[in-house]
């Protein structure tokens, strides 16, 4: 099994640590991962993209031209990476500000209102953890039990307390991806 | 098994030189690599083990303690990226003439000049050819990976102490912010003040009763003298060329045409490698973990094989490329490929260049 993800977005988002966490939950899985970033000299309102790759085997490339995945959250990165995605393969997306759809006809496409979800929930910073959950459920690569050991690894002592709040956003995300 | 971790290349390399027992680090903070000394500063390695870590006020004043904290026999590092080791360069020349041990980190960006923050391999001439003035060589060694980056400062130390020169872990902007697993080993200790003196005898911590007085330094204006330390140290040259040549093969056994490639390059070219047999294209991977000394003779072995081209990828207008075709000596064809200004090629890209280039359509 490789999975290659890219995950694109506005910086602010949480899209790198999104694929952090994604990658820790892989090693908490026994799998080979890499998190390769392309964010230089790029703030909050810049665009963010990391291309997170987890695998059976050692990784070669960690730069990619082509995904299984396509997290996409903003139309920027929709524009730039729709045509990456290999024939049928998933591109997800959060409706959120998209203007021009995804056409392609040989992928899967789906959405997740993230923005929307975590509003509902009432905390913004739990969008990327919406977006992880919806993530994994199209492409159950890792056990939750993992997830939630790899965010243990990933966020900093203080917030172990906030664990559960993540689990349950990707609850939400696991329950709310719709097919487009 | 040590401990298991997902980190930065950069933080691998600066956990690496407190678990690997180093005893100061002396840096300057500059993108892509601000990572080592931020994370070394975090981690407090002064409580932990001993270690100095300082942030000088330049990449010189840096890499002169360096050369000070390592004539003194202390396991001394400092790291920069591409301007910063410029400005290192009259250091390590010094360090050469004076033969001490140190290690050194370039996390590679785009130039020339300030150039840009993003990923390049366009060092390998300053740093494998000798950046500095005088006839000097320093062990260069490429990490393709996070495990490497922390690995090769413990092959850096060795090789550094092993032969009293500089060695440097010539990185990139990838593989320095990339995040990977990586085993950490467990914490080393440091080498006591009598460890040290017992064991390197060309020290300077301290005359005391009644030894001789060592000197350090890379002047003598005795022209016969230099002329004879110039041939001494032309003879430890020869021998780190004969004993320390590293690298790795992937899918050469029955090869046709093969890549050669280091570092970040040396991971998207095994992508192409993989694209490429899937294709049913006979090609192979030659990766150079040593840049200097260079892997010539595993080049020669190729040809002797029955290889037919080489195509140099790297992250640059073509630098290693020379010596690969120095290896090749006329005998096959051998070309470059690569993007510059902080633009990674893809293994797609990679794989076509192979195709134009070397095989020909």
């Amino acid at each position: 099994m490789t999975e290659e993800i890219i995950i694109a977005g506005f910086g602010g988002q949480g899209v790198l640590s999104m694929g952090k966490i994604l990658a820790y939950s892989g090693i908490m899985e026994g799998k080979e991962v890499s998190w390769m970033p392309s964010y230089g000299p790029e703030m909050r309102g810049g665009t963010a993209n990391v291309t997170v790759i987890v695998s059976d085997e050692r990784v070669c490339s960690p730069i990619l031209n082509a995904f299984d995945t396509a997290v996409i959250l903003n139309q920027q990165s929709l524009d730039k990476f729709e045509s990456k995605v290999k024939p049928g393969g998933y591109l997800l997306y959060d409706p959120n500000g998209i203007t021009k759809k995804p056409t392609r006809k040989d992928i899967h496409i789906y959405t997740i209102e993230g923005a929307q979800l975590a509003s509902d929930m009432g905390n913004s910073k739990v969008f990327n953890m919406i977006i992880l959950g919806a993530f994994l459920k199209l492409r159950p690569i890792i056990d939750d039990k993992n997830v939630e050991e790899g965010l243990r690894h990933s966020l900093p002592e203080r917030a172990h307390k906030l664990i559960p709040l993540n689990m349950e956003a990707v609850k939400v995300g696991k329950d709310n991806v719709k097919q487009a | 098994m040590g401990e298991l971790k997902l980190m930065k290349g950069n933080e691998a390399l600066a956990e690496a030189a407190i678990r690997y027992g180093a005893d100061a680090y002396f840096g300057y903070p500059i993108t892509p690599q601000s990572e080592v000394i931020e994370y070394l500063s975090e981690q407090n390695p002064y409580e932990r083990t001993g270690m100095v870590v300082l942030q000088a006020e330049s990449e010189l004043a840096a890499i002169n303690m360096v050369y000070g904290a390592g004539a003194s026999g202390k396991r001394v590092m400092t790291s920069s990226s591409s301007p910063g080791v410029c400005l290192k360069q009259e250091g390590l020349a010094y360090i050469a003439g004076a033969e001490i041990p140190c290690v050194f980190a370039d996390v590679v960006r785009g130039g020339p000049g300030l150039g840009t923050i993003q990923p390049s391999q366009a060092d390998y001439f300053q740093n494998t050819k000798g950046g500095g003035n005088g006839d000097y060589r320093n062990i260069v060694l490429a990490p393709a990976s996070v495990q490497e980056m922390c690995d090769f400062v413990a092959l850096g130390f060795e090789l550094a102490f092993k032969y009293r020169m500089a060695a440097c872990i010539l990185s990139d902007g990838a593989i320095g912010q990339m995040m990977e697993k990586v085993v950490l080993p467990d914490q080393k200790p440091r080498m006591t003040d009598e460890e040290i003196k017992a064991k390197y005898p060309w020290a300077i911590n301290g005359r005391k009763n009644g030894t001789q007085h060592r000197i350090i330094t890379s002047l003598d204006l005795d022209s016969a003298k230099m002329e004879e330390h110039n041939i001494h140290l032309q003879k430890k040259y020869k021998e780190v060329e004969e004993k320390e040549v590293r690298y790795e093969m992937i899918d050469c056994d029955d090869a046709e045409y093969v890549f050669v490639a280091y570092g970040s390059s040396a991971r998207i070219a095994q992508k192409s490698v993989q694209l490429g047999r899937a294709a049913g294209m006979k090609v192979g991977l030659l990766r150079p973990i040593t840049l200097w000394p260079y892997p010539t003779k595993a080049i020669d072995a190729l040809i002797k094989k029955g290889v037919k081209g080489f195509l140099s990828v790297e992250l640059s207008c073509g630098q290693m490329i020379e010596d690969v075709r120095l290896a090749c000596n006329g005998r096959v064809k051998a070309e470059h490929f690569g993007r510059v200004g902080g633009i990674i090629h893809t293994p797609e890209e990679v794989l076509e260049a192979m195709k134009k280039q070397i095989i020909g359509e």
